[in-house]
């Protein structure tokens, strides 16, 4: 059974509606106690990384989602909010992977021409894990996104956008993506797959 | 490297898609679920549903549809028309909906814009602009172009950015249905003074208007949106994304 961790962040639906695509077993909950009976986890995640820590907070899920041994996939702002800080809301996240989120604008080269956010279908590369496996080294994803995370020890798959920054980390049972899986056509729905056979 | 993305758009009534005429006459060219599945599996990049029912059971109707297409497709898909708050916002994001659009609402209100971008992030919000060139001035218009407001293009569009807009999505009322070309040089303006992505609208009669309004020389947007063209057949996608590589656009193929 996989648990979506339900923190009221956007996407959920479109999470929900890849695992029915690939007929996976669900449920959608915030309660820690429930969560903690799943086999994995998925924190998803579309909005303000200073609300959605806040929300994790009041609930409890901050230290539940750090102290899990199971599989756990965060997905875009859920990536984002297993940083160690983000700039977004300048805010102290659950501090499983070794980088900090950090706004493009900060941080690419002023006259870069580039647009942010980054809206549309990237590249990825360098990949590593069986999260990708039978996804292609150069695979399209699609990609909504203001803030990034650097690369760092637990950087999975790279991508380019002015500057290199990490598409997917991964460090134990945690993962993360930058991009949407669940939005990337077969590629996408291929890593989903991989993540849900992951023992 | 960051691709160029090709956009069919979907208008719905009464859950059916139509096209405008330069928003006038419709005609009903198929279903929206059917067409979603038919595009997606044809390499579009995204689709924009936009909701022009006027009615509470159209609306309802259109939120019932954004679940169904959420459940059949794997690519983004942006939804609009009538939004006027962020709870009609929230409606259609857990219906499904990766990004809301909003138009008249926020030339009436500018604060929507911003009430959404902190609720939703600023991806999540697309601002769409109409307008109508009269003697060199874009002035904005507002309910599928039947009323001029006090705003003009390029200044509002500046505001909408400030306020927290994550993408801009401009169509030329003068050239929307007419199937002549995009507005270029109204997009290439638009698109060398914004940060955010710029979706050009309105105008697409062949793949050569694509490639123009996308091209760096041209209009320079990051995305093409189109309608007929692609309902009726004229511009195939896989035929059309051949054509973009081919003058050194990126496009996911």
């Amino acid at each position: 059974m996989t648990g979506i961790i339900d923190y009221e962040a956007g996407n959920i639906r479109s999470v929900e509606n890849a695992l029915k695509r690939l007929g996976a077993e669900y449920i959608l909950s915030g309660d820690p106690a429930v969560l903690s009976g799943c086999d994995r986890l998925l924190l998803p995640g579309v909005g303000e990384a200073g609300w959605a820590m806040s929300r994790l907070d009041e609930n409890g899920l901050s230290d539940f989602i750090r102290n899990t041994d199971r599989p756990l996939l965060g997905i875009c702002l859920g990536m984002q909010l297993l940083c160690s800080r983000s700039e977004e809301g300048d805010v102290e996240c659950l501090g499983i992977f070794g980088t900090q989120v950090r706004h493009f604008r900060s941080a690419l080269r002023h006259g870069s021409g580039l647009k942010v956010p980054q809206v549309g279908w990237n590249s990825i590369g360098g990949l590593k894990t069986g999260l990708f496996s039978g996804v292609d080294d150069g695979a399209y994803m699609y990609f909504v996104h203001s803030y990034f995370a650097g690369i760092c020890e637990d950087t999975v798959a790279v991508t380019e956008y002015g500057l290199q920054f990490s598409s997917a980390l991964r460090r134990g049972n945690f993962m993360g993506c930058q991009f949407h899986p669940e939005k990337s056509g077969d590629a996408g729905e291929r890593i989903l797959a991989n993540f849900l056979k992951l023992p | 490297m960051l691709t160029k993305r090709i956009i069919p758009c979907l208008d719905i009534k009464d859950g059916k898609t139509v096209k405008g005429i330069n928003f006038l006459e419709l005609k009903s060219v198929g279903d929206p679920v059917e067409m979603a599945r038919a595009y997606s599996g044809q390499g579009a990049d995204e689709l924009v549903f936009l909701d022009i029912s006027a009615t509470i059971e159209g609306r309802k109707a259109f939120s019932a549809l954004v679940e169904r297409i959420a459940m059949n497709i794997n690519i983004p898909f942006t939804v609009g028309g009538g939004i006027s708050s962020v709870g009609d916002a929230a409606v259609l994001l857990r219906a499904g909906a990766d990004k809301v659009s909003v138009n008249s609402a926020a030339v009436r209100n500018p604060s929507l814009i911003s009430e959404m971008a902190s609720r939703f992030g600023s991806q999540c919000v697309v601002v769409a602009i109409d307008a109508k060139n009269v003697n060199g001035d874009w002035l904005v218009t507002t309910h599928g172009g039947s009323r001029f407001s006090e705003k003009e293009l390029f200044s509002w569009a500046r505001q909408a950015e400030s306020l927290g807009a994550g993408e801009i999505l401009f169509t030329s009322m003068d050239h929307d249905g007419t199937c002549g070309g995009y507005a270029c040089s109204a997009y290439r303006e638009l698109s060398g003074m914004l940060d955010i992505p710029v979706i050009a609208s309105g105008g697409a009669g062949n793949a050569s208007h694509i490639v123009e309004v996308l091209s760096p020389s041209g209009g320079n947007a990051d995305a093409a949106l189109a309608a007929s063209i692609f309902h009726y057949g004229d511009v195939r996608i896989p035929d059309l994304k051949k054509r973009l590589a081919e003058a050194g656009i990126p496009v996911r193929i």
